[in-house]
């Protein structure tokens, strides 16, 4: 184990250089059931102005160490290990009344449902002059002025009527939209944008996803970009981290892990998208099997049971020995496979039917 | 769409490919608005379906595309007549069923199942895999070989579940093959013709590839035709031999696959397809057309053309006269369009590769 995290934080990019870099993160539930092993040595930097994507399946834990970052787990039955540095303040040691300080203000979080998310009971203007008039000390005429521009900045069309409107009123885009503007109203240096497009149709998925894209450019936001989507992940990130069963399997460069995958589970998951392009008699390739219970994970590598190359690995390393987060041809991978043989699987196997 | 088709009865003669096995022609749902104090009265209705007609031939897939609120899955509710239409026709095999009673559609409905989008709503948690299964056998009163346990357990085989969960209830299964579990039930009664309303959409990635292929293995084996309903543009088209895109109630426009991708004649088609997002980093990014706004209310549709809100070629002609859904000059045969200022057909990426001819055998191949 002691030298497993070696290995690990020595692949990583030295700390103190990234706005907010995560450390061997780990979080567990307490449940009826048993101990939940959600995230496990997660370990990840963002920079300034730059884009995180985290791709994964339900469960796959990306959800959890994002609420973990802002703080927003249940305290009673949660635990929470490892580090998380945001601009050098440690967040895990920070208390209550400092994070309230900063959530909303300098880190503040979208979510997939829109319409959850916010109050039913308050009108849209109301519920981003909020955090603004906490945060800044702003006058309630002010915090009216400011939710207005912001909603004009997200493209709802005549802002001074629409503020007074209350969620049910507008559509589920514009409450997304409506949304940002709550998120981005104290101009935060950390946006989380957990599955924001996923309940949205494609045209307005491709508005919000421009207007992510546009806001940061304009203000230099770190966005967490959550999603299950590799063609939303294509559009918006820099970075890309995979996770599956509570770990990461993949971290590189979005270009990297799009187009020279090292992990079995990374070549699934491409292998099994439809493209819009691609031959339409070839069969998709599924990942068979499905996701783990994180109540008892698998033993070794969590992806072994649904992993198609697991006979390519000498002995039975697979499913007795965790493979450690190493670089291999580019970018890191947690795979038993050589660097050697992952090459050879991807060019030989998975390039051919990904361009067919 | 020859008029003339011999009624067979149920038990009748297996449709042969090629033969039109639906048809709907002018199909309207309109759902009234109920209003007012102290007496309810209609004060309006949503137009939900508007005048679609198209055909489904056996064995054939026709894939319904369009954003949330366009109709595409009320249209699969009337083809399946869970719901009644204000107006049109629906012909299953020469027999209009647009108004049939209970008794008339009792023979047809085992024929024309449904798979529904969400598998955890639309199993009874009360029941076994064996009663969701065996269920419909029983109230058709079909009566397989060897028992219908027996043809259940081989159901269950046929969409790649274990025959032992026979006894289990649905709580005990993931998502995925929950909705092996309604595809299991929908294939119990031998359809011919299977509404898949949005299929794999409340599905992981990693597994909705598995629930499509199986699908499109029933398709091929059993030669059941499907009406496909899906919001993502690239499981249509990796499903289906013609799509129709829907907007606001109505088909803009119906072509065969090839057809429609490379070559959409309609705005709306153009804006969908540009976008839905691609995986792959290589594949230039498209001058993406960004569509304004939301989708108008169907309560009160825009008059004319019913995109031409959000469309960036409208014009006064839009506004007034309703663009009629024709075949095209220069479209492939089959292929529909209902606007008055159509696109030349080709798409950015298909004109970037002509600009720089260089080879490209995937669309050589398309």
């Amino acid at each position: 184990m002691s030298t497993l995290t070696q290995s690990e934080s020595a692949t990583a990019p030295q700390a103190g250089a990234a706005f907010l870099s995560v450390r061997d993160l780990q979080v567990r539930f307490r449940t009826e059931d048993g101990i939940v092993k959600a995230v496990n040595n997660l370990t990840f930097d963002l920079e300034k102005g730059k884009t995180l994507g985290i791709v994964g399946e339900s469960g796959s834990g990306k959800s959890v160490s994002n609420l973990a970052v802002m703080g927003l787990h249940n305290p009673r039955n949660t635990t929470i290990e490892g580090s998380i540095n945001l601009d050098g303040q440690d967040l895990l040691a920070a208390s209550q009344k400092d994070m309230e300080k900063l959530r909303g203000n300098k880190m503040a979080m979208i979510f997939q449902d829109a319409l959850a998310a916010l109050s039913p009971y308050y009108t849209i203007g109301r519920q981003i002059a909020e955090p603004f008039m906490k945060h800044t000390g702003a006058s309630k005429r002010e915090a009216r002025a400011r939710a207005i521009e912001m909603l004009r900045r997200v493209g709802i069309p005549q802002p001074q009527t629409r503020v007074d409107d209350f969620p049910h009123q507008f559509s589920g885009g514009m409450r997304q939209r409506a949304m940002i503007a709550m998120a981005l109203v104290c101009d935060p240096d950390l946006l989380i944008a957990d599955e924001p497009t996923t309940a949205l149709d494609v045209t307005v998925q491709a508005q919000i996803v421009d207007l992510l894209k546009d806001l940061q450019q304009e203000s230099g936001t770190s966005i967490i970009f959550i999603t299950h989507d590799l063609g939303v992940i294509r559009e918006i990130a820099d970075d890309v981290l995979v996770m599956y069963a509570g770990r990461a399997v993949e971290r590189g460069t979005m270009r990297e892990v799009l187009k020279r995958s090292q992990h079995p589970y990374g070549w699934g998951l491409l292998s099994s998208i439809p493209r819009i392009n691609a031959s339409v008699d070839v069969p998709l390739e599924p990942i068979p099997g499905t996701p783990p219970s994180l109540l008892n994970p698998p033993a070794g590598c969590a992806f072994n049971p649904r992993c198609a190359y697991k006979e390519l690995v000498t002995g039975d390393r697979c499913t007795t020995e965790r493979p450690p987060l190493a670089m291999a041809n580019g970018h890191l991978s947690a795979c038993h496979l050589t660097p050697a043989q992952k090459q050879s699987i991807l060019t030989e196997q998975i390039l051919p039917r990904l361009s067919s | 769409m020859s008029a003339e088709q011999t009624l067979s009865k149920s038990q009748g003669p297996a449709t042969t490919p090629g033969q039109v096995l639906l048809e709907v022609d002018g199909l309207t749902k309109h759902f009234p608005v109920m209003g007012g104090f102290p007496f309810k009265r209609q004060v309006g209705a949503v137009q939900a379906v508007d005048n679609v007609s198209f055909t489904v031939s056996a064995g054939e897939s026709l894939g319904l595309v369009g954003e949330s609120g366009c109709g595409k899955s009320t249209t699969g509710r009337l083809v399946t007549r869970l719901y009644e239409p204000t107006a049109g026709s629906i012909r299953y095999n020469g027999l209009d069923i647009s108004h049939a009673g209970r008794k008339e559609l009792a023979p047809i409905r085992s024929e024309i199942q449904m798979i529904f989008q969400d598998p955890y709503s639309s199993l009874n948690p009360r029941h076994t895999v064996g009663t969701i299964i065996t269920n419909p056998m029983e109230i058709n009163g079909i009566n397989p070989p060897g028992g219908r346990d027996a043809r259940a357990k081989e159901l269950l085989e046929i969409v790649g579940l274990n025959p032992e969960h026979f006894n289990r209830f649905p709580h005990e299964f993931s998502g995925g093959q929950r909705q092996r579990i309604g595809v299991a039930r929908a294939l119990s009664l031998n359809p011919k013709l299977i509404v898949a309303d949005e299929p794999v959409s409340a599905l992981d990635v990693s597994i909705q590839a598995q629930v499509v292929n199986l699908l499109q293995e029933l398709q091929r084996e059993m030669g059941i035709a499907f009406v496909f309903i899906a919001h993502d543009l690239s499981i249509v088209r990796h499903f289906s031999q013609r799509v129709a895109v829907m907007y606001l109630g109505k088909i803009v426009e119906i072509a065969d696959r090839d057809s429609l991708y490379n070559r959409p004649r309609h705005p709306y088609t153009h804006a969908l397809l540009s976008a839905a997002p691609d995986a792959d980093p290589d594949n230039a990014s498209q001058e993406r057309i960004r569509l304004t706004g939301d989708v108008p209310s169907p309560l009160n549709p825009p008059s004319g053309c019913r995109f031409r809100t959000r469309c960036w070629k409208a014009t006064e002609k839009c506004a007034t006269e309703e663009p009629p859904l024709i075949q095209l000059s220069s479209s492939a045969p089959g292929h529909l369009t209902a606007c008055h200022y159509p696109e030349d057909g080709i798409t950015p990426a298909a004109r970037k590769a002509a600009a720089d001819a260089l080879p490209e055998p995937r669309d050589a191949q398309d």
